[in-house]
C-alpha cells in the first residue's frame, strides 16, 4: 500500500467531517437568517384617542384615522390605520375596521343611505356592521373601543385575516 | 495585436474550447416549424431587458413604505426614468406573454416527454417565479393599489387551512400593512426570486444543449425511451444544423422586434400611472389586478360563492401539480398534438378562460359604480315633483351604484331604464324591502315619502311612445 494513500476508514471520515462542517456553518448561518425572516414583530397592542366624545353626534358614522401602536420611523403614510367610528348613544360606540370581511379591501360608508359598501365585489353591510348583501362571510370586525376622559379610545388591532 | 491579445486571453481561460461547441452544436433541422421555436430565446431576452432595467430602477428607488412613492415619482419626472419605467412595465407583461407562448408550444408539440422531463419541470418553476415577479413588481409601484394588493394578498393567503393566518402575517411582515411591509417585497423581486430565476435559468439552458433542442413531433413518430437518444444522434447526424447563425438568426429577430415594441410602447405610451399616495386612511379606493391575473380574479368572483374558499387555494394548487405530474405521467409515446387532440383542447380552454374571463374583470359588472354621477334632468324627464325626489333617492340611496338606468350607473344588478315594464309597483316594494342575494334590504332605511317617490321614479321608467319627447 502506498504510503501517500489513506486508508478508507480514513477517507469515510474525512468524508463525513466535510459533509458535517459544511451542515454545522449552513445551519449557523441560516439558523438567523431565515428567523429574522419569519420572525414577525408582534408590537403591543394600545390604546389610541382619535377624538373628544362630542366631536361625534349620536347616531352617525364617521372615518377616525389613528396610529399604529409603534409605528417605524420610515413607514410614512402607512403608519396610519382607518376605522368607522359610529356613535350609538350618549357614550356608546362601535369602532369598525375598514377592511371588508371578503377580501379586505376598504369599505365606504354611504351616510345618505346608512349603508357600508366595498368597491370590489360589491359586498354591502348595515349600519351595525352585519351583512346586507354580497359575497362577505361575515359582519365587519369590531375594534375595542372606550371612553376615557371624554376622550374616545380604540385599541389597535391587527388586520383582521379571514 | 488585438487577435494577439485574443490568443492570450484565451489560452489563459480556455473560453473558445467552452463556447465553440455551445454556439455550434447541432440543432434539428425544424423545417415549416421553425419559426415556432423562438419564444424560450424571446422571453430570455426580455428577462435581459428586465434586469438591465430593473437595476436602472433600483438605482433610483427607496425601498421604504414612506418614501417608495415619492421616489417614483421622482424616477417618473424624469426623461429616462419615465422611459425605463415603460420598459420594465410592457417588460413585465411581455415576458409573462411570452413565457405563456412558449410553454404552450412546448406543450402543443410534446416536447416535455423523454428526455425533457426536467426541461419542462425547471421551465414550470420558470413560469411560477415570473408570474411571481408580475405580481410583486406591480406592488413595488407603492401607489394605492400596491398597498391594498398587499392587504389582498394577505386576505386570499389567509384562506389557506391551517397556516392561513400566519401565512398572512408573513405576507404583510407583522400584524398590519405597515414599515416592515415594503421591504419584504422589494428584497423578494429584486433577490430572492431573481436569485431562484437564475438557478433555474442555468440549469434549463444547460439541459436544452444536454438534451438538445427536440425535432418537430411527427404524427406515428413516438417516443420510446429506450432508443430515442441513439435516433436523436442519428438524426442530427443525418440533417443537424449548426445553432449559431444557421438557426439562432431567427430568435434574434424576434428578440429585436420584441424589445423594439418594448421601448416604443415606452416611449409612447409611458409607464402605468400612480395611482394616490398609498395611505390606508384614503378609503376611495378601487384595487384591481394587472391584466395578468384579472381572469383570475374575475372567475373567482363568478364562480358559486360556496366553492371560493376552495377554488382560491385549490385552483393554483391543482395548476400546479398538473405541471409537475404533466412530464412524469406522460413522458413517453406520441408527441404530435394530431395524436393527442385533448392537448389542443386543453390549450383552446385555457386561452379561452383567460380571454374570457380576463374581458370579464376587465368590465367587472360586480363593482359597484361608486363615482356615478346623479342622473341628469333630462333622463329623469323632469326636475320637481315626485319623480324628480325619487331620482334623488336612486342615488342617495346607492341604488344607481349597482343598477343602470339610461347608461348612468353600475350594471351589479338589473338595469332599470324601463323598470316600469318589468315589475309593477307591488313587486318594486316587495323587492326594496326584502333585498336579495346581492341587494340590501332597505327596511328601515326609507322614510314613507322617499319610498312613493322612488316608486313614482320607478314608474315612470318605460319606453316613450313614439313621437313623445319628454316623459312627462
Amino acid at each position: 500500500m502506498n504510503e501517500n494513500e489513506l486508508t478508507e476508514t480514513r477517507r469515510r471520515f474525512l468524508t463525513r467531517l466535510s459533509i458535517a462542517l459544511g451542515s454545522i456553518a449552513t445551519a449557523i448561518v441560516a439558523i438567523p437568517a431565515v428567523g429574522f425572516l419569519l420572525g414577525l414583530r408582534k408590537p403591543p397592542r394600545v390604546w389610541r384617542t382619535v377624538g373628544a366624545v362630542n366631536d361625534f353626534q349620536i347616531g352617525s358614522t364617521v372615518k377616525v384615522s389613528f396610529l399604529d401602536p409603534s409605528p417605524l420611523s420610515w413607514a410614512g403614510v402607512t403608519a396610519q390605520t382607518a376605522a368607522w367610528l359610529r356613535r350609538e348613544g350618549d357614550q356608546q360606540f362601535i369602532a369598525f375596521s375598514v377592511d371588508c370581511t371578503h377580501l379586505g379591501c376598504p369599505v365606504r360608508w354611504l351616510p345618505d343611505a346608512n349603508l357600508f359598501m366595498c368597491p370590489c365585489h360589491g359586498g354591502v353591510f348595515y349600519s351595525n356592521g352585519t351583512v346586507a348583501s354580497g359575497p362577505p362571510p361575515r359582519p365587519l370586525t369590531q375594534y375595542p373601543v372606550r371612553v376615557q376622559d371624554n376622550q374616545i379610545q380604540i385599541l389597535t388591532s391587527p388586520l383582521p385575516i379571514t | 495585436m488585438l487577435k494577439r491579445a485574443w490568443c492570450w486571453f484565451d489560452d489563459i481561460t480556455g473560453v473558445s474550447n467552452w463556447l465553440v461547441p455551445i454556439l455550434h452544436h447541432p440543432v434539428p433541422h425544424a423545417r415549416k416549424s421553425a419559426w415556432s421555436y423562438v419564444f424560450g430565446s424571446a422571453t430570455l431576452f426580455v428577462f435581459l431587458l428586465q434586469i438591465v432595467t430593473g437595476i436602472a430602477l433600483a438605482s433610483g428607488y427607496v425601498a421604504s413604505t414612506g418614501q417608495a412613492y415619492d421616489t417614483l415619482l421622482f424616477i417618473s419626472g424624469t426623461t429616462f426614468g419615465r422611459i425605463v419605467r415603460g420598459i420594465h412595465a410592457f417588460g413585465a407583461s411581455a415576458m409573462v406573454i411570452l413565457i405563456g407562448i412558449h410553454a404552450i408550444r412546448v406543450y402543443l408539440m410534446g416536447a416535455y416527454k423523454y428526455p425533457r422531463q426536467m426541461n419542462w419541470l425547471t421551465g414550470a418553476g420558470l413560469l411560477l417565479f415570473t408570474l411571481l415577479m408580475a405580481f410583486t413588481g406591480q406592488l413595488l409601484r407603492w401607489d394605492q393599489t400596491g398597498f391594498w394588493s398587499v392587504v389582498i394578498a394577505a386576505e386570499q393567503a389567509g384562506r389557506t387551512p391551517f397556516i392561513g393566518n400566519w401565512l398572512g402575517r408573513f405576507i404583510l411582515a407583522g400584524d398590519t400593512a405597515g414599515g416592515a411591509t415594503l421591504s419584504r417585497f422589494f428584497a423578494a423581486h429584486v433577490f430572492f426570486i431573481p436569485a431562484l430565476i437564475f438557478l433555474f435559468l442555468g440549469f434549463h439552458l444547460y439541459l436544452v444543449l444536454h438534451n438538445g433542442i427536440s425535432e418537430p413531433p411527427k404524427a406515428g413518430r413516438p417516443v420510446d425511451p429506450k432508443t430515442y437518444r441513439a435516433w436523436y444522434q442519428e438524426l442530427l447526424a443525418r440533417e443537424g444544423q449548426p445553432f449559431w447563425p444557421d438557426v439562432a438568426w431567427r430568435d434574434v429577430v424576434l428578440g429585436f422586434l420584441v424589445i423594439l415594441t418594448i421601448v416604443t410602447l415606452a416611449v409612447a405610451v409611458g409607464p402605468p400611472a400612480l395611482g394616490k399616495p398609498p395611505d390606508p386612511t384614503i378609503i376611495e379606493a378601487s384595487p384591481r389586478p394587472e391584466w395578468y391575473f384579472l381572469w383570475y380574479y374575475a372567475l373567482l368572483t363568478l364562480i358559486p360563492r360556496w366553492s371560493e374558499n376552495y377554488v382560491i387555494i385549490l385552483g393554483p394548487a391543482l395548476f400546479g401539480a398538473v405541471l409537475v405530474l404533466l412530464p412524469l405521467v406522460a413522458g413517453k409515446g406520441e408527441r404530435s398534438p394530431i395524436r393527442r387532440p385533448w392537448s389542443l383542447a386543453v390549450v383552446a380552454f385555457a386561452v379561452f378562460m383567460i380571454a374570457f374571463f380576463g374581458a370579464k374583470g376587465h368590465v367587472a359588472p360586480w363593482s359597484p359604480r361608486m363615482d356615478a354621477p346623479p342622473l341628469p334632468a333630462e333622463v329623469v324627464g323632469t326636475t320637481t315633483g315626485p319623480i324628480a325626489d325619487g331620482a334623488n333617492v336612486f342615488h342617495k340611496k346607492g341604488c344607481e351604484y349597482c343598477h343602470k338606468v339610461a347608461g348612468y350607473g353600475g350594471i351589479r344588478g338589473p338595469d332599470l331604464t324601463y323598470a316600469a315594464q318589468r315589475m309593477t309597483a307591488a313587486q318594486m316594494t316587495t323587492r326594496i324591502f326584502s333585498g336579495a342575494e346581492n341587494m340590501p334590504s332597505y327596511t328601515g332605511n326609507l322614510t314613507p315619502q322617499e319610498l312613493t317617490s322612488l316608486l313614482a321614479f320607478l314608474e315612470s321608467r318605460r319606453r316613450r311612445p313614439p313621437g313623445l319627447s319628454s316623459a312627462q
